[in-house]
């Protein structure tokens, strides 16, 4: 398939497909809840007060713009290319997860809805979102395995702190998959008063669309940014896929830029051949998981296959749409990056430039600046630092064996 | 006419479908139970095939169906089990599952494997017509009813489009909800039933909470049949000799039966 890069830009179509993927596979309960979804926010895009807001609220609330950072010492040593940072970590709330909470939010507000639920795997979106409903005054519940409720503990007092509830989901794999699985219920159950505000670009249409455009606030100002600092676009971006909502938000304003590759970072965990990851890309096949049609973990019978990540946010077996579909057209290449190569890269950032990334976009610094060793000075690499590493600690500290 | 058609032509009769996942708490237990089901008087049943992520359903099934996928249940296991079924009982067999797993094994394979084992009609939650083109033409192909769902939030617009779609029998979702044994039926059901009743003209059939004989009653005088699943798993749990479940269906028969005796 050869991709037509205008065509790209205007996707999903109106049924929600980015070409063979997306879709809306849900109970019927959902369905007219989707539809309702789908013409609010359609109303909103098209509103340029909505918008005003959002943007308004971003600056003051969230902090944005985030800059864009060269590090040079991390540049120095990967020994090539510049590397450039997108500092979603400096977002309030520590990630990019709050550009999409407060988009929904204003949404949700707009729509009339008092309860907002939510999924969360690292903590990140449901701190986004037990956020945006504090400062609204939106009663908040967000879903967690208990499993990473356990890994990502400080988060979870995070959200108890802001007034969220925080139910734990003890069916499955315990993890993110089963805490969407746990607020889909939720919905189907509540669907009247209820906004569900799902954080990644997965799931049913509307939200991989609405989702995505909440995030690529983060693209056009990257896009800016590196025109005003170096006078030309990246070589190439690099970010981590999990559900893909960072990735999609910093790639989608360089769609058009076919000069731009765009790598997406997915989770290896204990490696690939292992079974034990969350590669969806990398090892998945086409499958319908959370209601919509993309590349699935799934064994021969089309069960959904347990994931592993040491990043919660990227322990996922499914990945947003348009990803697969930036894959087979080639648009976007997809790699993978294990556990101890993430660690590593966590720890190469703390090292080299002062910096605690998150888990989740350790895998993308690790896999920057090895590639960096492999391009020539002039070249530009730009990453988006999705996410602070404060939430790791304990995590990080027991897989370098660091007693505490 | 298919197999599940004729269950609603006989006048006034009232069908009875219950539910189980095969594979729970056994295979043997699918294959004893069924006959048991269909011997106390059920018309047609529900045989779930066990997913992984069983997002439509409330707590006993998404156990049930962990469970079953813990005993090592296979899509292969399914067809054999219904294969083995459809041989010794009459009643029409009807899969129920979510659409993952019809997708990875093929849609023109299951629906070709579905016929081949003596399967009548499918029921997939997580497939609104919208999604439902590609298996409605192969469905429709093998002689195998595609049943769709209507819930209460449905509107008249969706239940014009699965009355032009839906064959066998419409689905309808009594409660704005998942699956799981309730008390009380909501109130505003019989509205519900109404309302698609003006539209549709395919037999209407209520599941999801209808848990006791009086529930069964109340829904012989405004539906044409009750799908029963979570109470019936519930009591081949709590009774492996599964008198319990006989004796059960046998009360819900005679409730379907007698809806204005005592």
């Amino acid at each position: 398939m050869i991709l037509n890069q205008r065509e790209a830009a205007r996707l999903p179509d109106n049924r929600g497909y980015f070409g063979g993927y997306g879709g809306r596979f849900v109970p019927e309960t959902l369905v007219p809840a989707l539809d309702e979804l789908a013409a609010a926010y359609k109303e909103a895009k098209a509103s340029s007060a909505f918008w005003d807001e959002f943007n308004s609220l971003s600056h003051s609330y969230s902090g944005r713009p985030t800059p864009l950072y060269l590090a040079e010492r991390l540049t120095e040593r990967g020994g090539g290319a510049r590397i450039f940072l997108k500092r979603e970590d400096l977002a309030h709330t520590g990630a990019h997860k709050i550009n999409n909470a407060l988009g929904q939010g204003l949404l949700a507000k707009r729509m009339g809805k008092k309860r907002i639920i939510a999924e969360t795997g690292a903590g990140q979106h449901g701190v986004a979102t037990a956020a945006v409903c504090a400062m609204f005054g939106l009663e908040c519940i967000v879903y967690m395995g208990e499993e990473d409720m356990h890994r990502q503990a400080l988060n979870v007092f995070r959200m108890r702190l802001m007034g969220a509830e925080v139910r734990p989901v003890a069916s499955g794999s315990r993890t993110l998959k089963d805490a969407i699985n746990e607020a889909i219920r939720d919905w189907v159950s509540n669907v009247g008063d209820t906004h569900y505000l799902l954080g990644s670009v997965v799931g049913p249409h509307p939200y991989p669309e609405m989702v995505r455009d909440f995030q690529s606030i983060i693209g056009r100002e990257a896009r800016q940014q590196i025109l005003d600092i170096a006078g030309r676009l990246p070589d190439c971006i690099v970010a981590c896929v999990g559900g893909g909502s960072n990735a999609i938000g910093i790639f989608y304003s360089f769609l058009n830029d076919k000069e731009v590759k765009l790598v997406g970072v997915e989770a290896a965990g204990r490696g690939l051949e292992t079974g034990a990851h969350a590669a969806s890309l990398g090892a998945g096949r086409v499958g319908v998981l959370h209601g919509t049609k993309s590349y699935v973990l799934q064994d021969g019978d089309g069960q959904i296959r347990e994931t592993h990540s040491v990043s919660a946010g990227l322990d996922y077996p499914g990945v947003g749409p348009e990803h697969s579909y930036l894959k087979d057209t080639g648009r976007a290449s997809y790699v993978a990056v294990d556990d101890s190569e993430a660690l590593e890269g966590f720890q190469l950032l703390c090292q080299t430039e002062g910096i605690t990334p998150a888990l989740e976009p350790a895998h993308a610094i690790f896999y920057a600046a090895k590639m960096a060793g492999s391009l020539a000075k002039k070249q530009i690499i730009m990453v988006n630092l999705s996410g602070r590493g404060d939430k790791d600690m304990d995590i990080v500290a027991g897989a370098l064996g660091v007693e505490r | 006419m298919s197999s599940i058609a004729s269950v609603f032509s006989r006048p006034g009769h009232k069908a009875l479908i219950p539910y189980i996942t095969v594979g729970y708490p056994s295979l043997e237990a699918t294959l004893e139970v069924v006959p048991r089901l269909a011997a106390g008087g059920s018309d047609i049943v529900e045989l779930g095939i066990p997913f992984s992520d069983p997002l439509a359903d409330g707590t006993t099934i998404q156990k049930a169906s962990f469970q079953a996928l813990q005993n090592g249940i296979t899509l292969q296991h399914c067809f054999e089990v219904a294969g083995q079924l459809s041989q010794k009982v009459k009643t029409p067999l009807v899969f129920m599952t979510y659409f993952n797993p019809v997708l990875s094994y093929g849609l023109d394979r299951f629906c070709r494997d579905c016929a081949q084992v003596g399967v009548s009609g499918l029921i997939i939650p997580d497939l609104p017509p919208e999604e439902g083109d590609a298996i409605e033409a192969m469905a429709r192909k093998q002689g195998l009813d595609l049943v769709y769902l209507l819930a209460p939030t449905s509107t008249e617009a969706r239940i014009k489009l699965v009355a032009g779609r839906g064959r066998g029998f419409i689905y309808l979702v009594s409660v704005t909800g998942v699956t799981g044994a309730r008390d009380k039926l909501p109130r505003n059901l019989s509205e519900f039933v109404a309302r698609v009743r003006k539209i549709a003209t395919q037999p209407l059939c209520v599941g999801f909470g209808i848990s006791t004989p009086e529930q069964a009653k109340e829904l012989a005088r405004i539906a044409d049949g009750v799908i029963v699943g979570s109470r019936i798993i519930q009591l081949m749990e709590a009774d492996r000799s599964m008198a319990e479940v006989a004796r059960f269906i046998q009360e819900l028969r005679r409730a379907l039966d007698r809806p204005d005796g005592a």
